[in-house]
């Protein structure tokens, strides 16, 4: 290859590499394929909240403010108060898990509050999926915990408090002991 | 074997379609366009003699024949048209593939429409390399093809207490079975460099609920695949195009559709799938957690619910069988309400984690007939009766219904869903 020819090839890639079309260095090594993540892109898309709150971001709300959130943009499908079984009903049923007719609401079912922080931040409104803001999404959440009678109408729901907040049926989850029917199988472990 | 055997008559609109169709093409025609559905035949009628025709002209993509009609059930009784599921006819399908067409969906934010060139791949968390995927990049790595059933662990939910579904396809037509091509998410964990102390994983699809679902970090070592084909082309947008999770054996739900993200964690994040949407509930009020296998399960699907013997002789019983732990070793089957059973045979190869295809000639002799068949897995596990769940897991659990069916044939041939 001509001196001319090797210098117009680097040119190629040094326009590949600004386009961000060649990838400068190369994140998977062996197969010399994929790029570094931007903080951004992961910012926009690392949302889930795990039990001990961790990515909570900045932000606050109460029941108070959740309110006329609540009944402008769920409770079409929820109801005024939650307890529409419509959709979901996210209010009541305690004491019914053991029941003929068990109602699973947040109240009565859910184990932690970040679970439901996490999937209204990403998933609600059914039609405007990650619409609210984060405080907004944190005064939803405190209203609805409010609603079943687990937090005051004044209490602020942060990254800090949120986490601490022990759900009714907090304990009221095991593991797997499957295989527990038939003939073959070992006795359940718990 | 009688023709009822091999194309057996049954209840729901496509099979009474069907049959109009089969009656005559433009009566058929009229009779589908009153109904709304897809106009098969037109006016048209097929010509008497085909060989004295010149045929149609190339076609670029294929279709099936304008008189075939299966089609995936939307419950009557859905909310909206963008969250639930649609039910593949398992007593119309063939062999063990089942196409992609007919595959079975379920989904809770509507169909995505994902451009390829646009998707990319987050590998992030608990790596010493996070990084961003191309689709296309993706297929520039190692593959592997592997024939998989999946399996919602909602089939079969509404026969708990009463034998409600009319059809297979109402009671078991929430599995399917493909061939899925992709790349070993092993590969792509291992060139992201997985850091000390990471347990689990999280993926999370492109679509307007964000499924998340947490993995513990030895299955996603294990067999694990981050496909992007499924049955020779690209999976269909139902599926999950352009790229899903296959996690061998486990709930349908855990397969995530539309991947874009895997976050490396060292807990379980118990998102609102994971911790409040697919537990099950006990008698005691306390609910299993993180329960993923799908155990070893049956069903004939010919005779079943809806179909109708065309009267006595030799019939081919013919059914599928699964399980999550591997291997079907063995089916049996019963004509008599479970008194006895003798084995099917199965159609090779047999293949873990995938549908197994059974088989066993039956000579009906006119008389009440209870049909069921049970599965044994390569450890062992039998298929037990739905009263051995009952007894020990209630009737709030709503998932992993795995229970033997019993479909009853009466003396006019009629083929009904039953409890026995």
């Amino acid at each position: 290859m001509s001196t001319r020819r090797l210098w117009r090839a680097a040119g190629i890639v040094a326009l590949l590499v600004a386009a961000g079309a060649w990838p400068a260095v190369a994140q998977l090594p062996t197969y010399n394929v994929g790029r570094l993540p931007t903080a951004e892109e992961v910012k926009a898309w690392d949302l889930t909240i795990p039990p001990d709150g961790q990515g909570l971001p900045p932000g606050s709300g109460t029941a108070a403010l959740g309110k006329a959130i609540f009944e402008e943009r769920c409770a079409a499908c929820h109801g005024e108060k939650g307890e529409d079984p419509k959709y979901s009903r996210l209010v009541g049923g305690q004491g019914t898990l053991a029941t003929a007719q068990p109602i699973r609401t947040i109240g009565s079912f859910w184990q932690y509050a970040t679970t439901l922080w996490s999937y209204i931040r990403r998933a609600q409104p059914f039609d405007e999926p990650g619409f609210l803001t984060p405080d907004q999404v944190y005064a939803v959440t405190a209203y609805l915990l409010h609603l079943n009678g687990i937090i005051g109408e004044q209490d602020v729901m942060d990254a800090q408090t949120l986490p601490l907040v022990k759900m009714p049926n907090r304990d009221g989850f095991m593991p797997d002991p499957r295989p527990d029917v038939g003939p073959a199988s070992p006795q359940p472990k718990r | 074997m009688s023709d009822a055997a091999s194309n057996p008559e049954s209840s729901g609109q496509a099979r009474s379609r069907r049959r109009f169709l089969q009656g005559g093409a433009a009566l058929g025609a009229a009779l589908v366009a009153g109904a709304g559905r897809p106009l098969v035949g037109q006016a048209q009628p097929a010509p008497d003699d085909p060989s004295k025709v010149l045929g149609g002209p190339l076609r670029p993509y294929g279709e099936r024949s304008r008189f075939e009609q299966s089609v995936r059930e939307l419950p009557a009784d859905r909310l909206t048209d963008e969250r639930g599921g649609s039910f593949t006819p398992l007593d119309e399908t063939l062999g063990i593939i089942t196409p992609s067409a007919l595959h079975y969906v379920v989904h809770r934010g509507g169909l995505p429409d994902i451009d390829p060139r646009k998707h990319r791949l987050l590998i992030h968390g608990l790596v010493d390399r996070p990084v961003v995927l191309t689709v296309d990049e993706i297929k520039r790595l190692p593959s592997m093809s592997r024939i998989l059933f999946l399996e919602c662990q909602g089939n079969s939910m509404t026969e708990w207490g009463a034998p409600r579904g009319k059809t297979v396809q109402q009671t078991h037509g929430v599995t399917s079975c493909s061939e899925w091509t992709g790349v070993p998410l092993s590969l792509l964990l291992r060139e992201a460099g997985v850091q000390q102390g990471a347990t689990w994983i999280l993926a999370e699809g492109a679509d307007a609920t964000g499924n998340e679902r947490s993995i513990p970090m030895a299955k996603a070592m294990a067999d694990v695949l981050v496909a992007y084909g499924q049955n020779g082309e690209a999976i269909r947008p139902e599926n999950g195009y352009p790229l899903r999770l296959i996690v061998p054996g486990w709930t349908g739900n855990i397969n995530v559709k539309w991947l874009r993200r895997i976050k490396v964690v060292d807990q379980p994040y118990l998102t609102r799938m994971d911790g409040v949407g697919q537990p099950t509930l006990m008698p005691d009020g306390k609910a299993r957690q993180l329960q993923f296998v799908l155990e070893a399960k049956s069903v004939i699907t010919s005779p079943s619910g809806g179909h109708r013997l065309s009267g006595p002789g030799l019939y081919e019983i013919r059914g599928l069988a699964w399980s999550g732990r591997g291997l079907v070793r063995r089916v049996e089957v019963s004509t008599d309400d479970g008194k006895t059973w003798r084995d099917a045979r199965l159609q090779e190869p047999v293949l873990p984690l995938a549908h197994t295809r059974f088989r066993l000639d039956w000579r009906w002799d006119g008389r009440e007939a209870v049909l069921q068949s049970r599965c044994t897995d390569e450890t062992g596990y039998v298929q037990p009766t739905l009263g051995a769940l009952v007894k020990v897991r209630g009737l709030n659990s709503i998932f992993f219904n795995n229970a033997i069916q019993s479909w009853k044939v009466a003396a006019d041939g009629s083929v009904h869903n039953v409890h026995a």
